[in-house]
């Protein structure tokens, strides 16, 4: 094709202290194009999205749009060149009306009113032309996820986005939210926008793109046109190494040690637990699959004990416990590995010795008569980072200064040191390095040697399906029948995770 | 422009900055000074000189840090937690009542024993005011911002109610003050014939064993991970709202005992004007000592020379001592911008 490209990277470069984010990446992005950026989690993507949007300022590199250049570190400006972004974490204001949301930071400050109809006209014109049926006069609080995302695609449009960056669109879809997202995606290309789709799914990626572009370690390894290229090639080059699956001996299923019987919950990020029960017996990995936002947060505070049943039994080995607590969890030998290591797992202004005892700071071995012995955690900081390989400056240093990958080794080590008799791991690999996943994948399966109840939850089928020795799909806050390893296929799978009913249905 | 986290600072930088606010704030004033036509040269050196310049300046400069080391002491605990307590002044008022109450003869107890209570007595009375404010925060989430501030009005009222009643003393020629504190309820003088009381001792091991609590201790170490980041402290099942309700006993008592000690120690009774401002001064000191028990000492006799220097400097340069107002308020800003910069680098692009 010879039109000049309506965005061009050449040479984009960042690290953070020694890990090389983006290592001169360039690539170009033509008229009604859609590309895919695959990628493992942690291997860049949305960091060099960042950089293109103005988050972060490259350390080499430029980037044009339209033939001119961008100026770095400028989220304005590239608004202002017609690039729209649709994060993975909406950035919609609850409180708001959908068109309110929409308007929000278009007009002029010093205008005494909104100009309320041109604004309604506009959104229902793009509503209409792009196939995103949502009603303007709707509060944001009380859409579907599918429903956000399209105000947020909406947004950018009503902005002029000549240029949409989707970051993970789908990863809180069902697919058939999916599917509507991408016959928007074919609309939007028709009429002339460009397209950069992040993913680290194959199918969407050969579904949805033009053009595939491979990242891997900070690093372009592989351009292919989608149209000659297949599901195997792309996943050669994002893993770069043949993916090889751990090793996994048959499960050697012991008693009952944690079983949860018709707990119901208040919501909780989006969906409460309706009547669930579930059991993890010793020796097991238990996967909880599902589209995120169905109850899996719910269920996952409920066990760590941050948020309470409003019903229901909890039992630890046989004996029902009552007042659960992150405290209770503890005592009775549950370890938590939590979603959000920056936010729940980790007090980030705190030093690595003060993190790794948070869970048993107040046991003898810490502390006498109300005085910690900060000797004793140094200690235990020092072993906790040389048995579980945590790169770290000192047991002085702040948390916070850790790699994502590094601070969950120290979680792990937190939480697998007591030798735990249940382990609850909540999204443990999300957003790691592929070495770092290897690594919490090999913890958890010694952990199940040993004879650990394990419940692992995750987003990502392939990691579900490669660790549990007995898979349940989690939705709209209910679970599923379980099924031993490879009993269903996946589609069989996505089907469950879409909602429908708990049985296994011969439908086409 | 923008921040970026980076790395914690060494002990130098830490110690650094404080100065650093410091100069900057004296530069700002500097332009005030020169406002009201004098030299700021000669103003500083004034104020230095009426604050440390002779042994009667500088007894005079810790007799007025006293309160300022209780108050900035209960706002170092609290600030810690991100309990905001900014009724100081409320809880040092309830701390001067409970030290008339039953100082003024209601308990017949030798010096030894009833000084040990009248302080846990005022102590008790702090606690329980700022108990309030903490229920309705950690039950109710209500802002204790608002709270705290509001019952420093409420409480001053209801002290004015007091002296206008049954605390006020009938041999007091209707002024509205209480009666004097027994003998025995006095504090007494580190060197004869001067102001300065046994309350600067009391303040200053006050401060070390919030030092000892803060550093070494369990409620130390669970206050800490409270204040950087609640929901990831109950994760860990630290109890949080246990801890917010201990540190608010804590903070309450500790500027409790600044009405007790100012009482006790230096005027004898209880007035409307007990407290010059010291609750929220100790806000100012706190950060002045970036929330370091002991660094609390150094900021609250800096911010005492300060006022002590201003009134001396302005009877000699004829700048109105209101500048000291200034000069303290100023180093209050400029001391949040030197914490953002030990935090934080600018970048511009």
């Amino acid at each position: 094709m010879s039109d000049t490209p309506v965005l061009r990277l050449s040479g984009i470069s960042k690290r953070f202290g020694p890990l090389r984010a983006n290592d001169d990446i360039s690539f170009d992005l033509k008229r009604g194009e859609v590309i895919a950026l695959l990628g493992e989690n942690g291997a860049g993507k949305t960091t060099l999205m960042n950089i293109l949007f103005g988050h972060y300022v490259a350390d080499a590199g430029t980037v044009e749009a339209f033939g001119e250049p961008l100026p770095p570190g400028d989220p304005r400006a590239a608004l202002d060149a017609g690039i729209g972004m649709v994060h993975q974490h909406f950035t919609l204001a609850d409180n708001m009306t959908v068109q309110e949301n929409i308007a929000l930071g278009t007009q002029s400050l010093w205008r005494a009113r909104l100009d309320r109809a041109s604004v309604r006209q506009r959104i229902a014109q793009l509503s209409a032309d792009f196939g995103l049926a949502v009603d303007p006069a709707a509060t944001v609080s009380t859409l579907s996820v599918g429903e956000r995302q399209r105000v947020e695609i909406l947004k950018a449009l009503y902005r002029d986005a000549r240029i949409l960056i989707l970051d993970e669109p789908t990863a809180v879809l069902t697919p058939a939210e999916t599917d509507a997202l991408f016959r928007t995606l074919k609309l939007l290309v028709a009429k002339g926008l460009s397209i950069i789709f992040i993913s680290h799914k194959l199918h969407e990626v050969m579904a949805v793109s033009d053009r595939v572009l491979v990242l891997r370690a900070g690093r372009l390894v592989g351009e292919c046109e989608t149209a000659s290229t297949d599901r195997k090639e792309l996943a050669a080059l994002m893993v770069g190494q043949e993916v090889k699956p751990a090793e996994v001996s048959p499960a050697n299923v012991g008693a009952p040690l944690l079983v949860l019987e018709g707990v119901s919950t208040a919501p909780y990020n989006g969906a409460a637990l309706d009547d669930v029960s579930l059991t993890l017996s010793a020796g097991e990995i238990t996967g909880l699959a599902g589209v995120s936002g169905n109850g899996q947060a719910a269920l996952a505070a409920l066990i760590a004990g941050t948020q309470r049943a409003t019903g229901g039994r909890i039992s630890v080995a046989g004996r029902e416990v009552a007042g659960w607590s992150p405290r209770v969890a503890l005592d009775h030998g549950v370890a938590r590995i939590p979603e959000d290591r920056h936010a729940v797992g980790t007090i980030g202004d705190m030093s690595v010795t003060e993190n790794v005892i948070a869970e048993r700071y107040g046991s003898p071995r810490f502390s006498r008569m109300g005085f910690l012995d900060w000797k004793a955690a140094r200690h235990f900081a020092e072993k906790i980072i040389a048995d579980y390989d945590v790169k770290c400056p000192s047991p002085e240093a702040r948390i916070r200064l850790l790699s994502g990958g590094n601070m969950q080794k120290l979680i792990l080590g937190r939480a697998l040191d007591p030798e735990p008799a249940v382990i609850l791991a909540s999204q443990p690999t999300r957003g790691l390095d592929v070495g770092a996943v290897a690594y919490v994948h090999r913890m958890l399966l010694a952990a199940r040697e040993r004879g650990a109840a394990v419940l692992l939850i995750s987003e990502d089928l392939e990691e579900i399906l490669a660790l549990s020795d007995r898979i349940i799909v989690m939705s709209k806050g209910r679970l599923s029948t379980p099924s031993a390893r490879g009993e269903r296929s996946i589609r069989e799978l996505g089907e469950l995770m879409a909602g429908h009913s708990g049985e296994r249905s011969d439908a086409a | 422009m923008r921040l970026e986290a980076k790395p914690a600072p060494t002990l130098a930088v830490t110690l650094l900055f404080p100065l650093a606010a410091i100069v900057a704030t004296l530069l700002l004033v500097s332009l005030l000074v020169l406002a009201a036509g004098a030299s700021p040269f000669s103003v500083f050196y004034l104020v230095a000189r009426g604050a440390a310049g002779s042994q009667f300046a500088l007894l005079e400069t810790l007799t007025r840090a006293t309160p300022l080391i209780f108050t900035g002491l209960a706002v170092a605990v609290a600030f810690r937690a991100k309990l905001w307590n900014i009724g100081a002044e409320a809880q040092l008022y309830i701390g001067g009542v409970l030290t008339v109450v039953l100082g003024t003869g209601a308990l017949p107890l030798p010096s030894a024993i009833l000084i040990p209570v009248l302080m846990a007595a005022a102590m008790a009375a702090g606690a329980l005011l700022l108990l309030g404010p903490a229920v309705l925060k950690t039950r109710f989430g209500v802002d204790e911002v608002v709270t705290t501030l509001l019952l420093n009005f409420i409480v001053l009222l209801f002290v004015s109610m007091l002296l206008e009643g049954v605390l006020k003393d009938p041999m007091g020629l209707g002024w509205p003050q209480s009666q004097k504190v027994v003998a025995e309820a006095q504090l007494p003088r580190l060197i004869q014939g001067k102001r300065l009381h046994l309350g600067f001792v009391i303040a200053i091991i006050a401060a070390v064993v919030v030092w000892i609590v803060t550093k070494k201790t369990k409620l130390g170490y669970e206050m800490r991970a409270v204040g950087h980041n609640p929901e990831g402290a109950r994760f860990v099942g630290i109890p949080v709202n246990l801890v917010l309700m201990k540190t608010a006993l804590l903070s309450g008592g500790l500027a409790a005992l600044a009405g007790f000690s100012e009482v006790s120690g230096l005027k004898g009774n209880l007035t409307l004007d007990l407290s010059a401002g010291y609750g929220y001064t100790g806000i100012v000191v706190a950060m002045l000592a970036m929330l370091n028990p002991l660094g609390v000492i150094a900021s609250a006799i800096f911010v005492a020379g300060i006022f002590v220097g201003a009134d001396a400097m302005s009877r000699a340069a004829k700048v109105p001592s209101y500048i000291a107002d200034v000069m303290v308020a100023t180093s209050l800003l400029t001391m949040v911008v030197a914490i953002l910069l030990t935090r934080y680098r600018i970048r511009w692009r």
